[in-house]
């Protein structure tokens, strides 16, 4: 308990003191995360919706796996990461390893399938309402597609927020394919786990307030945003 | 106007004839439509009727092109039902499904959807009497209003045929006093209209002409007047005054 006050104390000084070295691992933290979890949507809000509105052969393996995927293990993606970016993996040239883009790069491939499987079942749902009306409106697979990612909106950006909570919590991937480097790769979770092993409990967990304090404002402002633009389209 | 569908006829009105041909649909082993032979004139107010579970709503989905016959055809001016012809159609359902935003962004949806002239939507809005309502969420309507704006988004497309599947039902006589006057309206204007209702009142109302549906058949099928004044049939005389006890198969 003595600790955890500390810590709490601790963590407060650092923000008031608006630590140097803090903020510039907060500021990391939240551009790897949230440069893996906007490419992530990118990619997985459209996969998830072509998953809800189409039927092929397949599909239902293909459920399972993507389903199968959100339980991927962070530190088998980080290696796996780390043997194609090394100088002799495939994409050695590239010279990204210990490099955010790294680290994004595996968070990326960390939380897609999340985006790809909540959106799916989000947008399937909804499509379950609409369907016979488009039907009726013999609307194109694009126009529906368009349709259902616009209106499922809300839903869809607290499926972002579960893919940005995995992405900023994320410690294995990032320190395999970034290295910790103080400076340069170094982001809550890894400080957390380097104070923890250096024994220095207190900074440690006045590390893992403010990181719980970051989830909780972004999941905050992601709120009062929906809040703020629901009434214009009661969803 | 969608190309090779409706044609005119000698007032100029536009003329849509639905045939339908030895059309069945059966679920599990069920038949629950059954319609040898049906000719609906070209033009007017058609009124479905008959008692619950009859048919009437799968009658306007088969119709429609929602859901295809588990045999026989549909025939829309001589030529089997295709996906075009379809979209020369409209359908507003009982329970009217509206997109999760604005008035006015639900019918621009369509308008841009169908590449039609945007600029229609604030007349279409006013034609159904929700231009002042255009910025409000489309979801918090009240039940009337939500009808009039599926209308509305319906109407958009430019239909040849309207089809209605109750769409007053539960609503307040003053939302189906204004249902009634659109549709009227869209009738005058050539509109085909089929509209499924079993509310009888409403189909001496509305009715140019009346199919009347019990048991996935078509029992009678007459002008307005000859169905009102001299139904021919005694599930028919039964439903009219209001005593079907008995006469249809649940």
């Amino acid at each position: 308990m003595q600790q955890i006050g500390e810590a709490i104390g601790l963590a407060i000084g650092l923000l008031l003191a608006a630590d140097a070295d803090l903020l510039e691992i907060v500021t990391l933290s939240l551009y790897v995360s949230l440069s893996a979890t906007s490419i992530a949507c990118v990619i997985g809000l459209p996969l998830g919706a072509i998953l809800a509105v189409t039927r092929f052969p397949g599909r239902g393996p293909v459920l399972v796996l993507i389903n199968a995927l959100m339980g991927l293990p962070p530190v088998v993606v980080g290696l796996i990461v780390y043997l194609h970016l090394s100088r002799s993996g495939p994409l050695g040239f590239l010279g990204l390893l210990y490099t955010p883009t790294a680290m994004i790069i595996a968070q990326t491939i960390l939380i897609a399938p999340i985006v790809v499987a909540l959106s799916r079942q989000v947008l399937e749902d909804l499509h379950l309402e609409y369907a016979e009306q488009f039907r009726s409106l013999a609307l194109s697979a694009r126009q529906i597609i368009q349709a259902l990612l616009w209106d499922g909106r809300f839903a869809l950006f607290t499926v972002a927020l579960a893919g940005f909570g995995r992405a900023v919590a994320e410690v294995g991937a990032v320190m395999i394919v970034g290295g910790n480097i103080d400076h340069l790769t170094r982001v809550m979770t890894t400080a957390i786990t380097l104070e923890t092993s250096r024994g220095n409990l207190p900074l440690a967990l006045a590390l893992g307030i403010v990181l719980l304090a970051l989830a909780m404002a972004v999941t905050a402002a992601v709120h009062g945003l929906r809040a703020g633009t629901a009434g214009h389209a009661d969803a | 106007m969608h190309e090779c569908m409706a044609k005119y006829d000698s007032t100029g009105t536009r003329a849509c004839r639905i045939e339908l041909r030895a059309l069945t649909y059966d679920v599990a082993g069920t038949r629950l439509i059954d319609v040898p032979a049906l000719t609906l004139r070209p033009t007017g107010t058609t009124v479905v009727m008959g008692p619950n579970g009859a048919g009437k709503s799968l009658l306007l989905r088969l119709m429609h092109g929602l859901i295809p016959p588990s045999a026989g055809e549909i025939l829309i001016e001589g030529k089997p039902l295709s996906p075009e012809q379809c979209k020369a159609q409209a359908l507003v359902f009982q329970k009217p499904v509206l997109l999760r935003r604005s008035v006015a962004a639900n019918i621009d949806f369509v308008l841009k959807a169908r590449g039609k002239d945007r600029s229609r939507c604030r007349d279409l809005l006013d034609r159904v009497d929700l231009g002042s309502l255009a910025d409000r969420p489309a979801r918090r309507l009240s039940g009337g209003e939500q009808q009039r704006l599926a209308i509305a988004r319906a109407l958009a497309t430019d239909p040849d045929t309207l089809f209605l599947d109750e769409p007053t039902a539960s609503l307040d006589p003053e939302s189906v006093q204004a249902i009634e006057g659109i549709v009227a309206a869209a009738a005058r204007d050539g509109v085909r209209i089929i509209f499924v209702t079993h509310d009888v009142q409403q189909a001496r109302r509305l009715a140019e002409d009346v199919v009347f549906l019990s048991n996935g058949r078509v029992a009678e099928e007459a002008s307005a007047d000859a169905f009102f004044n001299g139904p021919e049939t005694e599930v028919a005389r039964a439903y009219l005054s209001g005593h079907l006890d008995g006469l249809v198969e649940t």
